[in-house]
Parts: structure tokens; sequence; C-alpha cells
């Protein structure tokens, strides 16, 4: 369960930009989250709501973008799609794989309330 | 209502000071392992057998992670190395900072080797670099040969995988080839230790690899 820890992290990126812009009021966070980068996507937004309660933050949803897994195959050079458990080529059933997305895990965007 | 692009890593500090640490272990040439695994594979034993080869000879310390309690930390001290008790009340991994405020109790400057024992868990401490050379997975045989496939994201993390508890596979269903070329799917560069902490099995070649790494700096 490290997705309240995840969850803190986020909401510190965001405070951060409140430190600077204290007028604003913070309504989304955007962030995109692999799917191999082991979260748990309903876990980290109950997280966000329980680790931004009480703080400027407080009501501000988050918005996850979920980014599929894509690998290149060393053997045909096809950019392949992956999940957790079959990490082979799905052209040639080709391995060792390299990771090319999925493992994100970022804060992308903030919608702000300032009007 | 704005849109403002921010585009930062969520770990980005955690990051920051992985790099510090790591900066740190380069400047003192010491050879700094994270090992991880699901609790009771056996990495608390395995440091035992390590310690009791290495400790006279490499200057090794370890650093423990436990959600509770200093019991791993008492174990490895029997050994007469310095050992250090990260003790997290309930986080589910270590982060950097953490192991960086240990750091604060060794003495860097006579130390050739860093073993951190990460907290039992396959999933969480994938996300989190320590500063290590490279993380060390341990899975035992008792838990089964698709271990690596349910767990990916570790095995792909890590550069070396040591396979615990070889003394008990003539009595489980565990298939031991199955459960290596699993691991190498998800992970070709994997370095494969076989080992009993038991009957010591496969520890001598395993405290091999690690005094290379120490004498690699």
């Amino acid at each position: 369960m490290h997705e309240l820890s995840i969850a803190q992290s986020i909401a510190a990126i965001a405070e951060e930009y409140l430190d600077r812009q204290p007028e604003t009021r913070v309504r989304t966070v955007r962030v995109k989250i692999g799917e191999l980068a082991g979260v748990v996507p309903d876990s980290l937004e109950f997280c966000f709501s329980a680790a931004t309660a009480g703080t400027r933050l407080e009501g501000a949803r988050l918005e996850i973008e979920h980014i599929r897994g894509r690998a290149r195959c060393p053997s045909c050079g096809a950019l392949t799609p992956v999940d957790g458990f079959t990490f082979l080529c799905a052209s040639c059933g080709g391995e060792g794989l390299t990771l090319v997305e999925g493992n994100e895990l970022q804060v992308t965007e903030l919608e702000l309330d300032d009007d | 209502m704005s849109v403002v692009t921010i585009e930062r890593k969520v770990l980005e500090k955690n990051d920051a000071v992985a790099a510090e640490n790591r900066a740190r272990f380069q400047e003192h040439r010491i050879a700094v392992l994270n090992l991880v695994s699901s609790p009771g594979s056996g990495k608390t034993s395995l440091l035992e057998r390590t310690l009791e080869r290495l400790g006279a000879t490499l200057r090794v310390a370890v650093i423990e992670g436990d959600v509770q309690t200093d019991l791993d930390a008492q174990r490895v001290a029997r050994f007469n190395v310095p050992a250090v008790q990260i003790v997290t009340r309930g986080g589910c991994h270590l982060e950097a900072n953490l192991v960086r405020e240990a750091l604060a109790s060794l003495d860097l400057t006579a130390l050739e080797m860093i073993l951190i024992e990460n907290v039992g868990n396959l999933v969480c401490p994938s996300n989190y670099d320590l500063g290590e050379a490279a993380k060390v997975v341990m899975v035992s045989t008792t838990e089964g040969d698709d271990k690596p496939l349910k767990y990916p994201a570790m095995f792909r993390t890590a550069s070396v995988l040591v396979i615990n508890k070889i003394d008990l596979l003539p009595y489980l269903d565990c298939q031991i080839d199955e459960l290596t070329s699993n691991a190498l799917r998800i992970n070709p560069e994997l370095r494969i230790f076989r080992t009993s902490c038991r009957t010591g099995e496969g520890v001598d070649q395993w405290c091999d690899w690690l005094r290379a790494q120490a004498s690699g700096l």
C-alpha cells in the first residue's frame, strides 16, 4: 500500500505550486500513471482525498491518465503492447523487451480555479 | 479557469535524495545492494549466512528496514558488524531519505559494502530508488514458480535474483527451471543464484559475487 506515499508526493508537488501562487485554488490534479508502475488507481484516488483533507488542496480531484505498457522487441524491432503478465513480443514471441511506455508516474497539469 | 503544465515526476524528491546517496557511496567506494523480497523468503537468513562468511574479511554494514521492531538488526548485530534499524511504522517500503538518515549512524570511511534489507514486500520497493548499485530480489521455492510473473515490476528493476530454500525442492511442486525461465522472461539480464540458507548450499557463490562487487570499486 504505497499509494498513500505516492498520493502525498503528488499533493506536495501541487502544494509547491500553491506556495508560489497563493491566490489560486486547484480544482484538478492531472497525473499520468503507467500500467506497469505498480500503482492501483482506485486506491491512489482514495489516498489522494485522504492526503489532501484539511489542506489547501481539499476537494481537488485527481484525474488519472492511464498509460498502456508498450515495449520494443530486440528480435524483430516491433513496438508491442505488454502488460504485467506477458512480457513477450506479440509479433514474434521474442523475449527481453525494452519497456518504452507504461512505467510513468508523473504529475502533468493542474487545473486552477482562478476566476 | 486555467490549466498549468507541470510535467514533474511524482517521486522526483526521492530520486534526488537517492542520487545524493549514490554520490556518497561512490565517493567512499562502497558497494551498496538493496535486498527485496516477500516477507519470509529468507533475506535476514541470507544476511546471517553472508556475514558468517564475509564479516571478518570485508568491512560491511547492514541497514535493516522493518515495519516494526529491531529484531532483524539484533540478528545481524551478533556478527559484530555495524547494523542500523529503520522502523517505518507502517510504511511498506524504504525511501531514500530514510536511508540517508540511517547513514548518519555509519562511518562511511570505514566501509566497503552496505547491505540494505528492505521491508518484506514485492510491490512497493520497486518504485523507490535508494541510491543502491543494484537491487537483489529474493524468492523462495515455497512461494511457487510463477512468482516472477505475478510481480514483474520488481523482477524488472532487479539485477540479481536469489532463489532460496532450494533444500525444500523435493517436497514442493515448485519447478526451479520453470521459476528461472519465468524470471528470465521478465528480465533476461538477471544474474541468478540458488541458495539454501539452512544447508549453506550456494551461499559461497553468492559471497564470491559480493566480494567481486566490493573489489570492483
